[in-house]
């Protein structure tokens, strides 16, 4: 059923399913696509199905099954006629990472690595139930909501340099407080300052390999150095919005005669007022999304003061990839504003973007791809061809193959943290249970879904990074 | 307080947690779904049902009474920090609006005790369906974990 268009490009046609506006595309390799679930690509029809939507419905080589949008999916959609859904955004919104380097080699960090990596694991509360050691009032959750990582770096968490190295400088504008409900803010505030359970992690690690010197000295990257890697996102506070404002576009489908494939789709004409409140709250999410990993940042160059002297550790980048924003791109000769959408995909900007950081001008912004717990990390560096066939995305991460139910029945969490162990790789979680569902044998290889966006030019390697200490929520 | 349940069951899903609850009634549909929801994330075997909590809803169908009752309890869960084990569901039905009286038991969140293995961050809307009749009632929904 699908159509292969040249190597790493196949094409969902429009006749896949009643009521696609456009093809799909999903860029991957052949042997990641036999990993790929029929439903997968029922997911990225169903999206080709939405009003306005722009080209293709994609996806990148790390997709699998999600609800609503797939997981590596990304759309595009018109100011004029098009929508805006949180099925492509997620609940997790601008669920993220970001990279922190040291002036550390590995030899001075290894003999330490048990004592730092559970330092960080009581110092960064995780998993569930876990409460932030920050109190944050009313009136500073809202301006977190409106200012995001700089907010944070005005409280002391952090430099300005960092706020400069974050997508979007860490601050999604046209966050609206007003429409983040009593509930939201009820969850997202003892929550403030928390890495998460489930896939989240920190985790420090060390450059294994260099693809690319000019662009990996530009990143202030060498080999055997240390860096930290941080994944996480907008907590409770995000979850909820995205609930909250999903029952309201349910109703703004029916308003709007909207036909769905997916109730998830549920979506506004963008301009409208639903559609307007959704991207205000969301971005509020967005914004205490950054805010939390810089705070989480500040909290782990703390922690490399105190025991390795090694307190700067400056931020190389940090990416969200689930988020709807607004970009221009050229479609067909004209320069449009378009509401991207990322659900599990990363925006991969080459260097004649301007939003690339003037430190990185002429090398593109930094992609930041964890593997899983394994498996080594990515980092990539946009390329301007990813404009031309992805309105200028990639991957975010491996993709999951395996249920978590299959996982705990294939995986001990007792024999994963003891075969890690025997690697040098040192884990610390809060139950053994979690390891065995986010066992490096329940993804698909990073490296194979690197090697595609890497050969398809929409990101180019720059370096590899292996785990030395993984804390898990 | 005894759960009235009539049980469920997880169906493969790569990512997330996909599951079916099953009632005589539809009131016994929804307690089994909050348990298996639950039990999604922890065993509930470790939670004791000590302090009760009061849900009150009202939606213009049953399925979204199903939505909104799940999603509540986990906003319970995250804003007071807190984990279930039982349920209750009284249902009524007034004319076009259904409203839910329910009562979940549990208590503050312990992390010496409370295995969890993962958390639960929304229910989704993907595939939900709620379905039923005189033979009994089921209804399906996926979990964003």
């Amino acid at each position: 059923m699908l159509n292969k268009v040249e190597d790493n490009v196949y094409e969902v046609p429009q006749g896949y399913q009643k009521g696609m506006r456009v093809p799909g595309r999903i860029f991957i390799s052949d042997d990641l696509l036999d990993m790929v679930e029929p439903g997968t690509i029922e997911q990225v029809a169903n999206v080709a199905t939405l009003p306005g939507i722009v080209k293709y419905s994609m996806a990148m080589p790390d997709a699998h099954l999600g609800y609503g949008f797939p997981i590596g999916g990304v759309a595009a959609f018109r100011e004029e006629g098009g929508v805006i859904s949180p099925g492509g955004v997620g609940f997790d919104i601008n669920c993220g990472v970001r990279l922190l380097r040291s002036e550390l080699d590995v030899g001075t960090v290894r003999p330490l690595i048990s004592d730092l990596i559970e330092t960080l694991f009581r110092e960064i509360p995780s998993g569930v139930g876990a409460t932030s050691r920050l109190h944050v009032s009313d009136r500073e959750l809202t301006d977190a909501f409106l200012g995001g990582s700089g907010w944070a770096v005005e409280q002391g968490f952090g430099t300005r340099k960092d706020v400069e190295h974050c997508e979007e400088q860490g601050c999604l504008k046209g966050a609206d407080p007003a429409q983040v409900s009593l509930k939201a803010r009820k969850r997202g505030r003892p929550q403030f300052g928390t890495l998460g359970s489930g896939n989240h992690f920190l985790e420090i690690q060390r450059v294994s390999e260099i693809y690319d010197s000019e662009a990996a000295k530009r990143f202030g990257l060498f080999l055997g150095q240390v860096t930290v890697m941080i994944h996480c996102g907008s907590r409770g506070a995000g979850h909820q919005i995205c609930t909250d404002h999903l029952g309201v576009l349910s109703g703004a489908v029916r308003k709007y005669g909207i036909e769905l494939p997916d109730k998830q789709l549920a979506c506004a004409p963008i301009g409208t007022p639903e559609a307007k409140n959704y991207f205000g709250a969301m971005a509020c999410a967005a914004n205490y999304a950054w805010a939390n990993r810089q705070i989480i940042s500040h909290w782990t160059r703390e922690v490399f003061g105190k025991l390795l002297g090694e307190g700067e550790m400056p931020l190389v980048y940090d990416v969200a990839h689930n988020v709807a924003k607004v970009e221009e791109h050229q479609v067909d000769g004209k320069r449009e504003r378009l509401y991207v959408h990322r659900k599990g995909a990363t925006r991969s900007f080459g260097p004649s973007r301007p939003e690339v950081p003037a430190s990185y001008s002429g090398i593109g912004q930094p992609l930041l791809i964890p593997g899983s717990m394994g498996t080594p990390s990515y980092v990539l560096c946009g390329q301007d061809r990813a404009l031309e066939l992805t309105f200028g995305s990639a991957c975010h991460g491996s993709g999951r193959i395996m249920s978590r139910t299959q996982a705990k029945k294939t995986f001990r969490g007792t024999d994963i943290k003891k075969a890690l162990q025997d690697e040098g790789i040192k884990v610390v979680a809060t139950e053994p249970a979690i390891l065995a569902e986010e066992a490096p044998g329940v993804y698909k290889p990073s490296r194979q879904v690197v090697d595609v966006v890497h050969n398809l030019g929409i990101a180019r390697k720059v370096a590899q990074l292996v785990p030395l200490g993984v804390s898990k929520g | 307080m005894v759960n009235s349940v009539k049980g469920y069951e997880y169906l493969e899903h790569t990512a997330d947690v996909m599951f079916r609850a099953y009632g005589d009634s539809p009131g016994e549909m929804l307690g089994s779904a909050a348990l298996a929801m639950f039990n999604a994330m922890i065993d509930t075997g470790t939670v004791r049902p000590q302090s009760t909590w009061k849900v009150e809803l009202r939606a213009e169908s049953l399925e979204q009474l199903a939505y909104d009752w799940l999603s509540e309890l986990l906003f319970l869960m995250d804003s007071e920090v807190v984990v279930f084990s039982e349920f209750q569901v009284d249902l009524k039905q007034d004319g076009e609006i259904w409203r839910l009286e329910g009562l979940a038991r549990g208590e503050g969140i312990d992390r010496s005790r409370h295995p969890f293995e993962n958390q639960v961050k929304a229910v989704t809307l993907h595939q939900f369906r709620v379905e039923g009749g005189a033979d009994g009632w089921m209804m399906q929904a996926i979990l964003d974990v």
